[in-house]
């Protein structure tokens, strides 16, 4: 009778161990598949998913020691990094799970409503200081950053600043509610944040990626149709040998129900 | 009887026994503490601001051998674009970061599974006369055409000295931390003069003027604000001073030194009030009586007899004032702007120690250059610390000693 009991247990605990598999990496992702594994694992009862932030580079790096069975991440893998997974023997598979529009926002008294990604690249760089150079008011620009360490940072330093350091002048922010509250308050203010966040105390501007033929203004329609130029994909990646295990989430998360989530979480469907 | 008293003897020992016991477990986890920071810390100045498994190449015939930090970064920000003005050839500098290898050779040049890479890096570097290549140093193979350029190590003086703070930045990392350790200082300084009279003088007033009463009302209410959370503090910061100081000094921006002086300057005030408090009335009753009873007036005795007694008393809460100042991390980081510039007046952003720390560290490579370069400043602001409490200590026995 106690061994039967016991085996049953066993079996219990290996059924869902079966199931049992962990998401790692991105913090922008992290409210997007929490809230996946959530609907998901009211779906399938004996699912259990672990979601894990700490950054794109946490998750892949897991990914290659093998300690997650997603690794999330806000931008591509790094060909460095492929090159470590080539190393430790990992074949991978990437999904694009969803985009994520970032929106350039000034001050709502600010006349200024479209930038080209040049002016943009000079007013992050500290090349341009006041907001006459840019067709606006006499006024000084106050430039608002993310902190070094997110993931934001970097992809507006790679897209739209092709790389170039930031100015050392350049105000960071712990915290992207952080910079909302401060463009809303500051007159000069300009500072980037997730098409989510974008709200009635700041303005939104259009951007201009082909030297100011055409200026976009980011919203759920541009970022879909991919006019919009600042939007980002937001990527899943796997090892092969798990596919079976982490199959059904991919699945899950690429179905309607999981776009209709991703929707609600303020990020930008595939389809 | 007897073995009642030895019963006893053992409770004793062994109260004695857990007192000792806990006593060096605090010491020995104080010092394990900062043998960690330091040990962590120091390796910062073996290290090459390059990333170790990467390299910058040039091609052979250029005739520059090395590069100071400072100039890779301006170089990579396209600031310098021309090798003349490095004192070497006229010739356009062309930047080719890792990444970029793609858009010179196609993915087929490249090979499936990337094993053309080095052999693509050397002609690539061999080709192009003005260019430099930030590449990993693995497919820097033994027939690789260009030649490697010797980056500095960080140096003391770089470091100390440095204006500049772009710990992320790519190739070069550029670690000059004078802007934090002057942004530590004036936040500081500036949270000091405003609680320290303050917070005396509120402390003056409970033990000497206020009635008993009054006192029972106000003192709850001042211990109350060392309650509140730091972070609260901060948003309290971000949304009421930080716009009001906007407006008041016509600022553009409000997120300024001042504004974290003020918000440490409150919450500093509970911890300067009750210690302060807490010494002035030590002050003997018989001395006070005296000292009225010759006539002096109340603010005399206040001045001559209160305030030198209970010193001892007010310096600490001085200390332990500052030390919250010079280590506290949220509230500053969220009202201070966090620009890692130089600070010339306290209307400007400043990043402090503490905020850069916190906010970095969280995704730093683990034994990485910028994670060392974290803890060295940890370590910096341990001996600020360690300086001020040596200092107070010093100055608050000299006194003693005269009277």
């Amino acid at each position: 009778m106690k061994k039967l009991i016991l085996s049953v247990f066993a079996i219990a605990i290996m059924a869902g161990a079966s199931y049992a598999q962990k998401i790692k990496g991105s913090d922008t992702m992290l409210p997007l598949s929490q809230k996946e594994a959530e609907v998901f694992m009211k779906e399938h009862k004996n699912a259990r998913l672990t979601v894990i932030g700490g950054g794109s580079g946490v998750g892949i790096a897991a990914l290659i020691e093998g300690t997650t069975d997603l690794a999330q991440a806000s931008r591509k893998i790094k060909l460095d990094e492929k090159l470590k997974l080539q190393e430790a023997g990992v074949s991978f598979k990437e999904v694009i799970a969803a985009y994520d529009a970032l929106a350039v926002v000034v001050n709502h008294n600010n006349p200024v409503s479209q930038l080209k990604r040049e002016q943009l690249e000079g007013i992050f760089t500290g090349k341009i200081k006041n907001w006459k150079e840019v067709g606006g008011p006499d006024l000084k620009i106050v430039v608002y950053s993310r902190e070094t360490s997110s993931g934001t940072y970097e992809f507006f330093k790679e897209h739209v600043m092709k790389n170039k350091n930031y100015a050392s002048n350049v105000l960071s922010m712990p915290a992207t509610g952080a910079i909302i509250q401060s463009v809303s308050q500051t007159k000069g203010a300009i500072g980037y944040v997730g098409l989510a966040y974008v709200s009635n105390n700041v303005k939104a501007l259009k951007v201009s990626y082909n030297g100011g033929k055409s200026y976009i203004g980011p919203s759920m329609a541009t970022a879909k149709n991919h006019t919009y130029p600042v939007v980002r994909p937001l990527y899943y990646y796997y090892n092969t040998k798990v596919e079976n295990k982490v199959k059904p989430f991919i699945n899950f998360v690429l179905s309607p129900e999981g776009q209709n989530i991703v929707e609600k979480v303020g990020y930008v469907s595939k389809n | 009887m007897k073995p009642k008293s030895f019963f006893n003897k053992l409770l004793e020992k062994i109260a004695e026994g857990i007192l000792a016991i806990s006593g060096s477990i605090t010491t020995l986890a104080v010092l394990l503490i900062v043998i960690f920071l330091f040990k962590e810390g120091v390796g910062l100045f073996n290290q090459s601001s390059v990333d170790e498994n990467s390299i910058i190449a040039v091609n052979k015939q250029n005739p520059i051998n090395k590069l100071k930090p400072s100039d890779v970064k301006k170089i990579f920000d396209q600031e310098l674009t021309n090798w003349k003005q490095l004192g070497g050839n006229d010739e356009e500098i062309v930047v080719v970061r890792f990444t970029d290898i793609s858009t010179y050779y196609s993915d087929e040049k490249l090979g499936a599974n990337l094993e053309h890479l080095p052999a693509c890096f050397s002609n690539l570097t061999d080709s192009l006369k003005g260019a430099i290549v930030y590449m990993p140093a693995k497919y820097a193979l033994k027939d690789f055409k260009g030649k490697k350029i010797h980056v500095d190590k960080v140096s003391l003086l770089d470091f100390f000295a440095g204006r500049e703070w772009f710990p992320t930045a790519e190739p070069s990392a550029q670690l000059g931390i004078l802007p934090l350790i002057l942004g530590t200082l004036w936040v500081s300084l500036g949270a000091i003069l405003l609680s320290l009279p303050l917070g005396i003088a509120v402390a003056i007033y409970m033990a000497e003027i206020a009635s008993p009463r009054f006192r029972s009302f106000i003192k709850p209410i001042i211990e109350l604000l060392s309650g509140i959370p730091s972070v609260v503090f901060g948003f309290f910061g971000l949304i009421v001073i930080v716009p009001m100081i906007q407006k008041t000094f016509g600022l553009p921006v409000g997120e300024t030194g001042l504004a974290g002086s003020i918000i440490l300057a409150i919450m500093a005030l509970p911890t300067i009030i009750t210690i302060s408090e807490d010494a002035l009335r030590t002050t003997p009753r018989a001395m006070k009586e005296a000292s009225l009873a010759l006539g002096a007036t109340r603010w005399q005795t206040i001045y001559r007899i209160v305030i030198p007694y209970s010193i001892s008393g007010l310096t600490a809460a001085a200390i332990l004032g500052i030390g919250r100042a010079v280590g506290e991390t949220m509230a500053v980081l969220m009202v201070t702007g966090n620009a890692a510039i130089m600070p010339k007046t306290l209307l400007e952003p400043v990043r402090t120690i503490p905020a850069t720390i916190a906010a970095e560290l969280g995704e730093s490579s683990q034994g990485g250059l910028h994670y060392k370069a974290l803890f060295t400043l940890g370590c910096i602001l341990f001996i600020i610390t360690l300086a001020i409490n040596l200092t107070v200590e010093y100055i608050s026995t000299k006194r003693m000693n005269n009277k």
